[in-house]
Protein backbone atom coordinates (compact mmCIF):
# COMPACT_ATOMS: atom_id res chain seq x y z
CA UNK A 1 0.00 0.00 0.00
CA UNK A 2 1.39 3.54 -0.92
CA UNK A 3 1.08 7.10 0.88
CA UNK A 4 -1.82 9.57 0.04
CA UNK A 5 -1.68 13.52 0.46
CA UNK A 6 -2.49 12.92 4.48
CA UNK A 7 1.09 11.55 5.60
CA UNK A 8 2.33 13.98 2.93
CA UNK A 9 1.37 17.12 4.55
CA UNK A 10 3.72 18.66 6.56
CA UNK A 11 6.70 21.71 5.81
CA UNK A 12 9.07 19.63 4.68
CA UNK A 13 7.47 17.82 2.10
CA UNK A 14 5.61 20.91 0.67
CA UNK A 15 9.30 22.14 0.61
CA UNK A 16 10.61 19.50 -1.20
CA UNK A 17 7.83 19.66 -3.72
CA UNK A 18 8.43 23.63 -4.62
CA UNK A 19 12.28 22.70 -4.64
CA UNK A 20 11.71 19.94 -7.07
CA UNK A 21 9.26 21.82 -9.66
CA UNK A 22 11.48 24.93 -9.58
CA UNK A 23 14.51 22.50 -10.30
CA UNK A 24 12.88 21.30 -12.84
CA UNK A 25 11.04 23.91 -14.35
CA UNK A 26 14.71 26.02 -14.35
CA UNK A 27 16.38 23.36 -16.21
CA UNK A 28 13.58 23.44 -18.78
CA UNK A 29 14.15 27.60 -18.85
CA UNK A 30 17.63 27.57 -19.74
CA UNK A 31 18.13 26.68 -22.88
CA UNK A 32 15.59 29.24 -23.94
CA UNK A 33 16.88 31.55 -21.66
CA UNK A 34 20.47 30.82 -23.19
CA UNK A 35 18.59 31.10 -26.77
CA UNK A 36 17.61 34.82 -26.34
CA UNK A 37 21.34 35.56 -25.11
CA UNK A 38 22.67 33.93 -28.01
CA UNK A 39 20.98 36.80 -29.92
CA UNK A 40 23.60 38.65 -29.56
CA UNK A 41 26.15 37.00 -31.73
CA UNK A 42 23.93 38.70 -34.71
CA UNK A 43 24.43 42.41 -33.16
CA UNK A 44 23.28 44.68 -30.91
CA UNK A 45 19.78 45.36 -32.73
CA UNK A 46 18.77 41.63 -32.79
CA UNK A 47 19.00 41.41 -29.41
CA UNK A 48 16.96 44.63 -28.07
CA UNK A 49 14.20 42.99 -31.02
CA UNK A 50 13.89 40.29 -28.67
CA UNK A 51 14.10 42.56 -25.79
CA UNK A 52 11.04 44.70 -27.02
CA UNK A 53 9.14 41.30 -27.90
CA UNK A 54 9.60 40.71 -23.98
CA UNK A 55 8.05 43.89 -22.82
CA UNK A 56 4.76 42.21 -23.43
CA UNK A 57 2.74 41.77 -19.84
CA UNK A 58 2.24 38.13 -20.32
CA UNK A 59 6.36 37.57 -20.58
CA UNK A 60 7.12 40.10 -17.43
CA UNK A 61 4.21 37.94 -15.39
CA UNK A 62 6.38 35.32 -16.67
CA UNK A 63 9.55 36.93 -15.83
CA UNK A 64 8.43 37.59 -12.01
CA UNK A 65 7.17 33.85 -11.85
CA UNK A 66 11.10 32.80 -13.13
CA UNK A 67 12.78 35.11 -10.66
CA UNK A 68 10.34 33.60 -7.85
CA UNK A 69 11.18 30.08 -8.57
CA UNK A 70 15.23 30.95 -8.84
CA UNK A 71 14.69 32.42 -5.47
CA UNK A 72 12.81 29.36 -3.68
CA UNK A 73 15.31 27.01 -5.64
CA UNK A 74 17.98 29.41 -3.75
CA UNK A 75 17.15 29.46 -0.49
CA UNK A 76 15.39 26.09 -0.49
CA UNK A 77 19.15 24.51 -1.45
CA UNK A 78 20.55 26.67 1.18
CA UNK A 79 18.18 25.11 4.04
CA UNK A 80 19.34 21.38 2.25
CA UNK A 81 22.76 22.44 2.54
CA UNK A 82 22.75 23.21 5.79
CA UNK A 83 20.53 20.08 6.93
CA UNK A 84 23.05 17.65 5.22
CA UNK A 85 26.26 19.46 6.51
CA UNK A 86 26.30 21.28 9.39
CA UNK A 87 25.26 20.11 13.11
CA UNK A 88 21.57 18.98 13.56
CA UNK A 89 21.92 20.14 17.15
CA UNK A 90 22.43 23.37 15.53
CA UNK A 91 19.99 23.41 12.52
CA UNK A 92 18.05 19.94 12.22
CA UNK A 93 15.63 21.06 15.86
CA UNK A 94 14.73 23.92 14.48
CA UNK A 95 14.40 23.10 10.81
CA UNK A 96 10.91 24.37 10.59
CA UNK A 97 12.21 27.92 11.56
CA UNK A 98 14.88 27.62 9.11
CA UNK A 99 12.19 26.52 6.69
CA UNK A 100 9.99 29.94 7.03
CA UNK A 101 13.59 32.12 6.83
CA UNK A 102 13.89 30.38 3.29
CA UNK A 103 10.33 31.22 1.65
CA UNK A 104 10.34 34.45 3.66
CA UNK A 105 13.51 35.52 1.75
CA UNK A 106 12.09 33.86 -1.62
CA UNK A 107 9.52 35.84 -1.31
CA UNK A 108 11.03 38.83 -0.71
CA UNK A 109 13.85 38.79 -3.27
CA UNK A 110 10.30 37.92 -6.03
CA UNK A 111 8.77 41.24 -4.63
CA UNK A 112 11.82 43.42 -4.97
CA UNK A 113 12.17 42.15 -8.45
CA UNK A 114 8.40 42.83 -9.31
CA UNK A 115 8.76 46.64 -7.79
CA UNK A 116 11.93 46.98 -9.49
CA UNK A 117 9.88 46.14 -12.54
CA UNK A 118 7.07 48.19 -12.31
CA UNK B 1 -22.31 6.51 25.44
CA UNK B 2 -20.18 8.33 22.60
CA UNK B 3 -19.52 5.67 19.92
CA UNK B 4 -16.55 5.87 17.24
CA UNK B 5 -17.09 4.55 13.91
CA UNK B 6 -13.74 2.79 12.82
CA UNK B 7 -13.08 1.58 9.41
CA UNK B 8 -10.36 -1.05 9.29
CA UNK B 9 -8.72 -2.82 6.51
CA UNK B 10 -9.97 -6.09 6.05
CA UNK B 11 -7.76 -8.26 3.24
CA UNK B 12 -4.83 -9.01 2.06
CA UNK B 13 -3.37 -5.68 -0.86
CA UNK B 14 -6.38 -6.11 -2.47
CA UNK B 15 -9.42 -6.04 0.15
CA UNK B 16 -11.40 -3.19 1.36
CA UNK B 17 -12.62 -0.81 4.50
CA UNK B 18 -15.28 -2.59 6.79
CA UNK B 19 -17.04 -0.17 9.71
CA UNK B 20 -17.13 -0.85 13.08
CA UNK B 21 -18.97 0.72 16.15
CA UNK B 22 -17.56 1.11 18.89
CA UNK B 23 -17.63 2.74 22.28
CA UNK B 24 -15.53 5.29 22.85
CA UNK B 25 -13.62 5.77 26.47
CA UNK B 26 -11.64 8.51 28.28
CA UNK B 27 -7.97 8.16 27.47
CA UNK B 28 -8.45 5.27 24.72
CA UNK B 29 -5.78 4.41 22.18
CA UNK B 30 -5.95 3.40 19.04
CA UNK B 31 -4.68 -0.11 20.09
CA UNK B 32 -7.85 -0.18 22.69
CA UNK B 33 -10.14 0.33 20.16
CA UNK B 34 -8.14 -2.14 17.58
CA UNK B 35 -8.27 -4.87 20.09
CA UNK B 36 -12.05 -4.09 21.18
CA UNK B 37 -13.14 -4.74 17.58
CA UNK B 38 -11.37 -8.28 17.76
CA UNK B 39 -12.43 -9.18 20.89
CA UNK B 40 -16.01 -8.13 21.22
CA UNK B 41 -16.97 -7.35 17.38
CA UNK B 42 -14.99 -9.70 14.78
CA UNK B 43 -12.50 -12.07 16.29
CA UNK B 44 -10.67 -12.84 12.39
CA UNK B 45 -9.40 -9.38 12.83
CA UNK B 46 -5.64 -9.80 12.39
CA UNK B 47 -3.09 -7.31 14.17
CA UNK B 48 0.18 -7.59 16.07
CA UNK B 49 0.93 -5.84 19.39
CA UNK B 50 2.89 -6.94 22.57
CA UNK B 51 3.97 -4.70 25.18
CA UNK B 52 1.04 -1.88 25.02
CA UNK B 53 3.73 0.52 26.35
CA UNK B 54 5.28 1.93 23.50
CA UNK B 55 8.60 -0.32 23.87
CA UNK B 56 8.45 -3.07 21.93
CA UNK B 57 7.69 -1.48 18.38
CA UNK B 58 5.06 -4.01 17.06
CA UNK B 59 1.80 -2.09 16.85
CA UNK B 60 2.61 0.72 14.44
CA UNK B 61 -0.24 0.97 12.07
CA UNK B 62 -1.57 3.74 9.35
CA UNK B 63 -4.42 5.79 11.48
CA UNK B 64 -6.19 7.92 9.82
CA UNK B 65 -3.38 8.35 6.93
CA UNK B 66 -0.55 8.59 9.14
CA UNK B 67 1.59 6.06 10.35
CA UNK B 68 2.10 6.03 14.41
CA UNK B 69 2.48 3.51 17.11
CA UNK B 70 -1.10 2.48 17.95
CA UNK B 71 -0.63 1.99 21.58
CA UNK B 72 0.55 5.34 22.67
CA UNK B 73 -1.91 7.40 19.93
CA UNK B 74 -4.79 8.84 21.88
CA UNK B 75 -7.85 8.70 19.64
CA UNK B 76 -8.57 12.12 21.17
CA UNK B 77 -5.78 13.11 19.15
CA UNK B 78 -6.41 11.77 16.04
CA UNK B 79 -10.02 11.06 15.42
CA UNK B 80 -11.87 13.35 12.68
CA UNK B 81 -14.99 13.92 14.63
CA UNK B 82 -15.94 10.37 15.36
CA UNK B 83 -14.08 8.65 13.08
CA UNK B 84 -11.28 6.86 12.59
CA UNK B 85 -9.50 4.78 9.75
CA UNK B 86 -6.89 2.21 10.83
CA UNK B 87 -5.10 0.43 7.93
CA UNK B 88 -1.75 -1.31 7.64
CA UNK B 89 1.79 0.26 7.49
CA UNK B 90 2.72 1.30 3.77
CA UNK B 91 5.52 0.24 1.76
CA UNK B 92 5.45 -3.32 3.05
CA UNK B 93 3.10 -6.27 2.10
CA UNK B 94 0.10 -6.98 3.97
CA UNK B 95 0.23 -10.26 4.73
CA UNK B 96 -3.74 -10.07 6.56
CA UNK B 97 -5.68 -6.66 7.38
CA UNK B 98 -3.50 -4.98 9.67
CA UNK B 99 -0.40 -7.38 9.93
CA UNK B 100 2.19 -6.91 7.20
CA UNK B 101 5.33 -8.54 6.21
CA UNK B 102 8.27 -6.83 8.06
CA UNK B 103 10.85 -9.35 6.79
CA UNK B 104 11.72 -6.79 4.13
CA UNK B 105 12.41 -3.92 6.57
CA UNK B 106 14.43 -6.03 8.73
CA UNK B 107 16.50 -7.50 5.79
CA UNK B 108 17.22 -4.05 5.15
CA UNK B 109 18.80 -3.69 8.13
CA UNK B 110 20.83 -6.83 7.78
CA UNK B 111 22.30 -5.19 3.97
CA UNK B 112 22.84 -1.74 5.88
CA UNK B 113 25.57 -3.97 8.40
CA UNK B 114 22.84 -2.98 10.98
CA UNK B 115 24.64 -5.34 13.26
CA UNK B 116 27.77 -4.46 15.82
CA UNK B 117 31.24 -5.63 14.63
CA UNK B 118 33.83 -6.11 17.71
CA UNK B 119 37.18 -7.21 17.78
CA UNK B 120 37.48 -7.62 21.62
CA UNK B 121 36.77 -10.97 23.42
CA UNK B 122 35.62 -12.02 26.67
CA UNK B 123 39.62 -11.78 28.25
CA UNK B 124 39.47 -7.54 27.52
CA UNK B 125 38.50 -5.24 29.67
CA UNK B 126 35.18 -3.70 28.95
CA UNK B 127 35.57 -1.36 25.96
CA UNK B 128 35.32 2.72 27.21
CA UNK B 129 32.91 5.01 25.45
CA UNK B 130 33.54 8.78 27.13
CA UNK B 131 29.11 9.64 27.46
CA UNK B 132 30.97 13.13 26.45
CA UNK B 133 32.39 12.37 23.49
CA UNK B 134 31.24 14.09 20.11
CA UNK B 135 30.64 10.40 18.48
CA UNK B 136 28.51 9.59 22.04
CA UNK B 137 26.86 11.92 21.79
CA UNK B 138 25.67 12.42 18.36
CA UNK B 139 23.63 9.27 18.17
CA UNK B 140 21.47 9.96 21.48
CA UNK B 141 18.44 10.21 19.96
CA UNK B 142 18.81 7.51 16.93
CA UNK B 143 19.90 4.46 20.02
CA UNK B 144 16.37 4.65 20.91
CA UNK B 145 14.92 3.16 17.78
CA UNK B 146 12.45 0.47 18.88
CA UNK B 147 12.19 -0.29 15.10
CA UNK B 148 8.60 0.10 14.74
CA UNK B 149 8.70 1.00 11.19
CA UNK B 150 7.17 3.55 11.10
CA UNK B 151 9.73 5.54 9.21
CA UNK B 152 10.10 3.49 6.76
CA UNK B 153 6.28 3.35 6.19
CA UNK B 154 6.24 7.46 5.77
CA UNK B 155 9.26 7.24 3.60
CA UNK B 156 8.76 8.74 0.05
CA UNK B 157 11.85 7.81 -1.21
CA UNK B 158 11.52 4.01 0.09
CA UNK B 159 7.97 4.23 -2.60
CA UNK B 160 9.84 5.47 -5.04
CA UNK B 161 12.70 3.24 -4.93
CA UNK B 162 11.83 -0.09 -3.88
CA UNK B 163 16.05 -0.74 -2.99
CA UNK B 164 16.52 2.09 -1.26
CA UNK B 165 17.49 0.97 2.34
CA UNK B 166 14.86 3.25 4.33
CA UNK B 167 15.00 5.61 7.46
CA UNK B 168 15.29 2.82 10.48
CA UNK B 169 18.33 1.19 8.91
CA UNK B 170 20.22 4.11 7.92
CA UNK B 171 19.85 5.33 11.09
CA UNK B 172 20.85 2.06 12.91
CA UNK B 173 24.09 2.13 10.31
CA UNK B 174 24.87 5.69 11.78
CA UNK B 175 24.78 4.38 15.30
CA UNK B 176 27.27 2.12 14.57
CA UNK B 177 29.44 4.40 11.92
CA UNK B 178 29.60 6.56 15.55
CA UNK B 179 30.65 3.51 17.83
CA UNK B 180 34.52 3.46 18.45
CA UNK B 181 34.14 -0.34 19.53
CA UNK B 182 33.13 -1.45 15.61
CA UNK B 183 36.06 -2.82 13.09
CA UNK B 184 33.59 -3.16 9.87
CA UNK B 185 33.70 0.38 9.22
CA UNK B 186 34.57 0.65 5.73
CA UNK B 187 32.45 -2.34 4.78
CA UNK B 188 29.47 -0.40 6.52
CA UNK B 189 29.98 2.64 4.81
CA UNK B 190 30.62 0.50 1.72
CA UNK B 191 27.63 -1.16 2.08
CA UNK B 192 24.57 2.10 2.57
CA UNK B 193 26.89 4.22 -0.14
CA UNK B 194 25.14 5.46 -3.39
CA UNK B 195 21.75 5.66 -4.79
CA UNK B 196 20.20 2.41 -2.92
CA UNK B 197 21.33 3.66 0.43
CA UNK B 198 22.25 7.20 2.07
CA UNK B 199 22.22 9.75 -1.01
CA UNK B 200 18.93 9.09 -2.34
CA UNK B 201 17.32 10.49 0.82
CA UNK B 202 15.65 14.11 0.06
CA UNK B 203 15.49 14.97 3.12
CA UNK B 204 11.37 15.25 2.41
CA UNK B 205 11.76 14.65 6.66
CA UNK B 206 8.63 12.73 6.86
CA UNK B 207 10.91 10.06 8.79
CA UNK B 208 11.89 12.85 11.18
CA UNK B 209 7.87 13.64 11.34
CA UNK B 210 6.65 11.11 12.36
CA UNK B 211 9.25 8.74 14.22
CA UNK B 212 7.42 8.42 17.58
CA UNK B 213 10.45 8.55 20.07
CA UNK B 214 11.28 11.69 18.11
CA UNK B 215 14.60 10.66 16.66
CA UNK B 216 15.47 12.61 13.31
CA UNK B 217 17.13 9.65 10.98
CA UNK B 218 17.70 12.64 8.39
CA UNK B 219 20.36 13.68 10.80
CA UNK B 220 21.96 10.28 10.49
CA UNK B 221 21.52 9.66 7.56
CA UNK B 222 22.91 13.11 6.60
CA UNK B 223 25.74 12.24 9.03
CA UNK B 224 26.35 9.07 6.65
CA UNK B 225 26.04 11.22 3.31
CA UNK B 226 29.25 13.03 4.95
CA UNK B 227 31.20 10.16 5.55
CA UNK B 228 30.64 7.91 2.72
CA UNK B 229 31.61 11.08 0.66
CA UNK B 230 34.63 11.85 2.70
CA UNK B 231 35.75 8.02 2.61
CA UNK B 232 35.06 8.04 -1.37
CA UNK B 233 37.69 11.05 -1.96
CA UNK B 234 40.24 9.47 0.21
CA UNK B 235 39.79 6.36 -2.07
CA UNK B 236 39.05 3.95 0.69
CA UNK B 237 35.62 2.83 -1.31
CA UNK C 1 27.08 2.76 -12.48
CA UNK C 2 28.97 1.69 -9.57
CA UNK C 3 28.66 3.24 -6.39
CA UNK C 4 31.61 5.38 -6.17
CA UNK C 5 30.62 6.94 -9.03
CA UNK C 6 26.92 7.40 -7.76
CA UNK C 7 28.68 8.93 -4.21
CA UNK C 8 30.75 10.97 -6.59
CA UNK C 9 27.87 12.42 -8.67
CA UNK C 10 26.10 13.20 -5.25
CA UNK C 11 29.21 15.40 -4.03
CA UNK C 12 29.28 17.12 -7.50
CA UNK C 13 25.96 18.28 -6.86
CA UNK C 14 26.26 19.59 -3.41
CA UNK C 15 29.89 21.16 -4.59
CA UNK C 16 28.24 22.64 -7.52
CA UNK C 17 25.78 23.63 -5.19
CA UNK C 18 27.60 25.77 -3.77
CA UNK C 19 29.21 27.39 -6.10
CA UNK C 20 25.47 28.02 -7.64
CA UNK C 21 24.23 29.61 -4.40
CA UNK C 22 27.27 32.19 -5.14
CA UNK C 23 26.22 32.67 -8.61
CA UNK C 24 22.82 32.78 -8.02
CA UNK C 25 22.58 35.36 -5.48
CA UNK C 26 25.38 37.82 -8.07
CA UNK C 27 22.94 37.09 -11.16
CA UNK C 28 19.83 37.84 -8.73
CA UNK C 29 21.03 41.09 -7.87
CA UNK C 30 22.34 42.00 -11.34
CA UNK C 31 18.71 41.30 -12.39
CA UNK C 32 17.13 43.61 -9.77
CA UNK C 33 19.64 46.05 -10.83
CA UNK C 34 19.32 45.96 -14.26
CA UNK C 35 15.53 45.94 -14.51
CA UNK C 36 15.39 49.36 -12.88
CA UNK C 37 15.12 51.28 -16.33
CA UNK C 38 14.07 48.83 -18.14
CA UNK C 39 15.83 46.25 -19.83
CA UNK C 40 17.95 47.61 -23.18
CA UNK C 41 20.74 45.70 -25.40
CA UNK C 42 23.13 48.36 -24.94
CA UNK C 43 23.01 48.74 -21.29
CA UNK C 44 23.10 45.10 -21.25
CA UNK C 45 26.37 44.46 -23.58
CA UNK C 46 27.19 47.43 -22.09
CA UNK C 47 27.84 45.82 -18.95
CA UNK C 48 29.56 42.44 -20.46
CA UNK C 49 31.49 43.14 -23.60
CA UNK C 50 35.32 43.12 -23.04
CA UNK C 51 34.50 42.44 -19.61
CA UNK C 52 36.91 39.35 -18.57
CA UNK C 53 35.32 39.58 -15.03
CA UNK C 54 32.02 38.94 -16.36
CA UNK C 55 32.85 36.29 -18.72
CA UNK C 56 34.51 34.57 -15.90
CA UNK C 57 32.05 34.70 -13.56
CA UNK C 58 29.00 33.69 -16.33
CA UNK C 59 31.61 30.89 -17.36
CA UNK C 60 31.87 29.37 -14.11
CA UNK C 61 27.66 29.69 -13.54
CA UNK C 62 27.15 27.97 -16.64
CA UNK C 63 29.77 24.97 -15.91
CA UNK C 64 28.19 24.21 -12.16
CA UNK C 65 24.56 24.45 -13.66
CA UNK C 66 25.40 21.89 -16.63
CA UNK C 67 27.24 19.51 -13.71
CA UNK C 68 24.28 20.96 -11.09
CA UNK C 69 20.74 19.84 -13.17
CA UNK C 70 21.67 17.00 -15.04
CA UNK C 71 22.27 15.00 -11.82
CA UNK C 72 18.74 16.53 -10.21
CA UNK C 73 17.25 15.38 -13.46
CA UNK C 74 18.99 11.82 -13.38
CA UNK C 75 17.45 11.79 -9.60
CA UNK C 76 13.92 12.15 -10.96
CA UNK C 77 14.18 9.92 -13.60
CA UNK C 78 15.24 7.37 -11.47
CA UNK C 79 12.66 7.95 -9.29
CA UNK C 80 10.03 7.35 -11.46
CA UNK C 81 11.28 4.08 -12.90
CA UNK C 82 13.83 5.47 -15.75
CA UNK C 83 17.30 3.55 -14.55
CA UNK C 84 20.65 2.36 -15.92
CA UNK C 85 22.83 2.65 -18.41
CA UNK C 86 20.65 4.50 -21.27
CA UNK C 87 19.42 7.32 -19.08
CA UNK C 88 22.97 8.14 -17.70
CA UNK C 89 24.38 8.39 -21.36
CA UNK C 90 21.59 10.58 -21.61
CA UNK C 91 22.08 12.63 -18.84
CA UNK C 92 26.09 13.00 -19.80
CA UNK C 93 24.70 14.54 -23.73
CA UNK C 94 22.18 16.94 -21.41
CA UNK C 95 25.14 17.95 -19.02
CA UNK C 96 27.44 18.80 -22.29
CA UNK C 97 24.34 20.41 -24.44
CA UNK C 98 23.76 22.87 -21.60
CA UNK C 99 27.53 23.33 -21.16
CA UNK C 100 28.14 24.33 -24.85
CA UNK C 101 24.76 26.24 -25.15
CA UNK C 102 25.11 28.42 -22.16
CA UNK C 103 29.35 28.93 -23.08
CA UNK C 104 28.20 30.21 -26.74
CA UNK C 105 25.89 32.81 -25.07
CA UNK C 106 27.97 34.04 -22.77
CA UNK C 107 30.52 34.32 -25.79
CA UNK C 108 27.45 36.37 -27.12
CA UNK C 109 27.74 39.05 -24.59
CA UNK C 110 30.91 39.00 -23.87
CA UNK C 111 32.46 39.01 -27.30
Amino acid sequence: MKNDTRSRNHPAYWAFVVHRISGLALTLFLPLHFWALGNALHGEAKLETFLRWSDQPLVKCAEVGLVLLLAAHLTGGLRLLMLEFMDWRHVGDSHKTLLACAAGASAAIGLLFLLNLL
Amino acid sequence: MNTLKVKIWRGAESGQFQEYEVPRLESQTVLDVVTYVQRRLDPSLAYRFACRVGVCGSCAMSVNGVSRWTCRTHVDKVAKGDTLEIAPLRNLPVIRDLATDMREFFDKWAKARGRFTGAQTRKDEFAEVKPESKQRKAVDAAIECIGCGVCYSSCEVVTWKPDYLGPAALSRAWTLANDVRDVAQKERLAAVAGDAGCHSCHTHLNCTERCPKGISPTAGIAGLKRLVLAATLKGDL
Amino acid sequence: MNTRSQVLLWGAQRASAMLLAVCVLVHLITIIYAVRHGLSAAEILGRTRGSVAWGLFYATFVAAVAVHAPIGVRNILAEIGWRGRGVDVLMFVLALTLAMWGLRAVWAVVS
